[in-house]
């Protein structure tokens, strides 16, 4: 199985995100991360969906949600042509013996401290998958107390708007 | 399947004076009648209740919209698939909210399994209650969401004309499915301004009609190069109503043809290229047409696994053309080699203009050689069945005498289990769409409210269901629908005094051991209940038959009572079974035409 990033604009109508995520569920399709939120265009939300398939099936579940009326198009975004963001927030115990350590950690992933408290602190930190995993490699030693990652999102390189396109032709 | 209209036309067909109210200040109950009036609809099946009680106010007053009373909310929505099968036009049912909602969820079920046009309009609590498990709340659009072509809730009754027109458009339109309309009584009472839509716009719904020319012309070529190919046709066939399509290409290619349990009519029986039926319980000549084949062209079917059988080892040297409305059909079983998204009708057409081509370039299939093999098999294995011991009826014999006397112009509709396979073999279907089932849900209960809605839509046909005596006593309320309505139905229940297609496994696969099988219904002396008095409790006439030689005179004279529905119980041999047989899961190569026996396949003949 590969992971595929699927961009799904669709319309922005209460109960949408339901049909989606049922539909994933009852064809028995995994779910790595999904995010959901608004785009440029009022009537159309976006959701990125990073999902665990082989090809035959994801063509399938890709059929399967283009049936759903509230969809209204779906593109694959392949890794090399697309840029892909997640956000990490985590608590990290830090007290005078590991404060240094941990900042310079932060400082080398180019991440953010965003709150300090006497015995921990909280990092904010963006990028791919790779980069936050190889982060919290770095981080556990010192004792990961809370974390919290959103889902990915993504978004084609280039001038071309997969948005445009679609209510172009709608 | 396909679907038999595309685009922006039927399914929203707005009749002349759909803008007639536009502007006009009205309830939400009375815009929903109106727009009910404006898509045409001419008759519901429902049941009030309290969230929906404002709606049924004005539509006593509506003079082109007939309400039928169920008895069941599921007996309506069957009612409704039922009308639906036999006009081809979208059905439509109607319940108020928690208990009424939950029992059209069989039917809706059903209707989505077996691509069928439906509307089904439910009343919901108050918005405001909404979310607070209010007396008779059920969030009906989420429980429907899986088995639903698409649903609604609507909370704002200026939301009520756009809903309809685009419940009736989606259902009725591309892959035809049910549609669910939830509206909150708050909506149905609050008043508001009429306004029909002029046009619908769903962004993100645009269903393909048009085949993909150059797929067809690969088609036509591997159709016409092909030395052993099958037409494999489904129920897509009948609801794009392109049976007159289909006939000139069997006629121009002289390839044989299987039709499946749902398009059962959709190429006379009588057609001599015509094979039967495929599948667990198809004929010998089918099932293994298809698995020898060097080509299948499936239209409108969906590789069902009652069709392939163990999946590895369907139709192992066969090249796959796979036409349907529907893209995700489309190597979701099997892979096709050729796949073309389109309308079954202009597939069909564009097909035949394509082997004709082909033809006039001088290339033409030489069958031969094929059809000696297929000939031989159709001799060897016909349709038949074991004759019952002495004095008993048998259950085929009856069914296939229904089928005789009544005739081809009649409507059979069936439940489900043997006498549904029985019905399905050894009727004689001439006609498209005057055979009704649940094929994919396989919902027992279909027969008797599916007759009266498809009675309902073609008052002129003589309609037999063709029922069980297991799945007549699940929905066999709405014989009083049907008496007080004038909806003269034929019902034959075929009573084996069990629920015999669960028996028959349990002969076959559990050695005889009828575990909660036996309904009690004929043997032993034991009528519970009494189908005849039960009949004549509902209003009916009730007819009973026991002997062999009495059951030409009792379809006779159940053939000659129209003007009340007449319920026959026929009283058969308990042991019979359906044949041929391909068990669950195994492969269509070991098919078996009797208990134990499985043809030879290595004859030089």
């Amino acid at each position: 199985m590969s992971k595929h990033t699927l961009s799904v604009l669709v319309e922005n109508r209460p109960g949408i995100l339901a049909r989606v995520a049922g539909l994933f569920a009852r064809r028995g399709f995994n779910i790595h991360s999904l995010a959901v939120g608004p785009t440029e265009v009022a009537s159309v939300s976006r959701m990125t969906v990073v999902v665990d398939v082989d090809e035959l099936p994801l063509e399938q579940v890709t059929k399967q949600l283009n049936k759903l009326i509230s969809v209204i198009k779906i593109v694959e975004l392949e890794p090399t042509s697309s840029v892909q963001r997640e956000l990490m927030l985590v608590k990290v115990k830090a007290d005078l013996q590991t404060r240094t350590h941990v900042l310079e950690t932060v400082e080398l992933f180019r991440a953010k401290v965003i709150d300090v408290a006497p015995d921990a602190v909280t990092i904010e930190a963006t990028g791919n998958s790779e980069k936050l995993e190889a982060l919290l490699k770095v981080l556990e030693p010192f004792g990961i107390r809370e974390l919290v990652q959103s889902g990915m999102v993504a978004v084609g390189r280039g001038s071309r708007s997969i948005t445009d396109r679609a209510l172009r032709s709608a | 399947m396909s679907g038999h209209r595309s685009g922006n036309d039927a399914g929203t067909t707005s009749t002349p004076g759909a803008h007639a109210h536009d502007g006009e200040s009205m309830t939400g109950a009375a815009s929903l009648v109106r727009s009910l009036e404006a898509v045409g609809v001419d008759v519901v099946f429902g049941i009030p209740g309290g969230a929906i009680l404002p709606l049924y106010d004005p539509l006593m007053d509506s003079p082109s919209v007939r309400h039928i009373l169920v008895r069941h909310e599921q007996g309506g929505g069957h009612a409704a698939e039922g009308y639906a099968y036999a006009t081809g036009r979208v059905g439509v049912c109607m319940a108020t909210s928690g208990p009424g909602a939950t029992n059209l969820v069989t039917p809706i079920a059903d209707a989505y399994m077996d691509s069928v046009p439906m509307v089904a309009i439910t009343g919901q609590v108050p918005s405001s209650s909404i979310g607070t498990d209010a007396f008779q709340e059920a969030d009906i659009s989420g429980i429907t969401m899986p088995i639903t072509k698409h649903n609604f809730l609507v909370t704002d009754p200026a939301d009520i004309p756009r809903a309809i027109a685009e419940a009736f458009h989606i259902a009725g339109t591309g892959r035809p499915g049910p549609v669910l309309v939830d509206v909150s009584k708050d909506a149905l009472q609050a008043v508001s301004r009429f306004q029909w839509p002029d046009r619908i716009d769903l962004p993100g719904y645009r269903p393909v009609a048009r085949p993909h020319g150059k797929q067809v012309r690969e088609a036509a070529r591997l159709l016409v190069e092909s030395k052993r190919p099958v037409l494999y046709v489904g129920g897509g066939v009948l609801k794009a109503r392109a049976s007159e399509e289909l006939r000139r290409l069997v006629d121009l290619t002289g390839a044989p043809v299987v039709t499946t349990l749902m398009a059962r009519g959709a190429l006379p029986d009588s057609h001599p290229q015509h094979l039967g039926m495929p599948g667990m319980h198809g004929t010998v000549a089918a099932v293994t047409a298809l698995q020898k084949a060097d080509l299948i062209i499936s239209l409108g079917a969906r590789f069902d696994d009652r069709v392939t059988g163990k999946l590895s080892s369907f139709a192992p040297g066969a090249t796959i053309v796979h036409a349907d409305i529907d893209p995700a059909e489309i190597s979701k079983n099997r892979v096709a080699d050729v796949p073309i998204v389109g309308d079954a009708k202009e597939v069909i057409s564009e097909l035949v203009v394509a082997v004709q081509a082909e033809n006039a370039a001088g290339r033409l299939p030489d069958l031969g050689a094929w059809w000696t093999e297929l000939d031989s098999l159709r001799i060897r294995y016909p349709l038949g069945y074991t004759a019952p011991p002495p004095g008993e009826v048998s259950p085929q014999h009856v069914i296939q005498r229904i089928g005789q006397i009544s005739g081809p112009e009649s409507l059979y509709v069936a439940g489900v289990g043997q006498h549904q396979m029985w019905a399905a073999q050894f009727i004689q279907y001439e006609h498209p769409n005057t055979w009704i089932n649940s094929g994919g849900l396989g919902t027992m209960g279909f027969s008797v409210p599916a007759a009266m809605g498809a009675k309902v839509g073609q008052p002129d046909k003589t309609v037999w269901a063709i029922d069980g005596d297991g799945c007549f006593q699940m929905t066999n309320q709405e014989l009083a629908t049907c008496t007080i309505n004038d909806i003269p139905i034929k019902v034959a229940v075929i009573n084996n005094s069990s629920l015999g297609m669960v028996r028959q496994w349990q002969t076959l696969f559990y050695n005889e051991r009828y575990s909660n099988t036996d309904l009690h219904t004929s043997h032993k002396g034991e009528r519970i209940p009494d189908f005849v008095k039960l009949a004549d409790a509902y209003g009916c006439v009730g007819l009973r038959c026991e002997r062999p030689e009495d059951v030409d005179a009792t379809i006779e004279k159940a053939m000659g009572i129209n003007d009340v529905p007449v319920v026959v119980d026929f009283v058969v041999h308990r042991d019979a079974m359906v044949w041929p047989m391909v068990p669950a899961g195994v492969s269509n190569d070991d098919i078996q035409v009797a208990r134990g026996m499985s043809p030879t396949w290595d004859r030089e003949d």
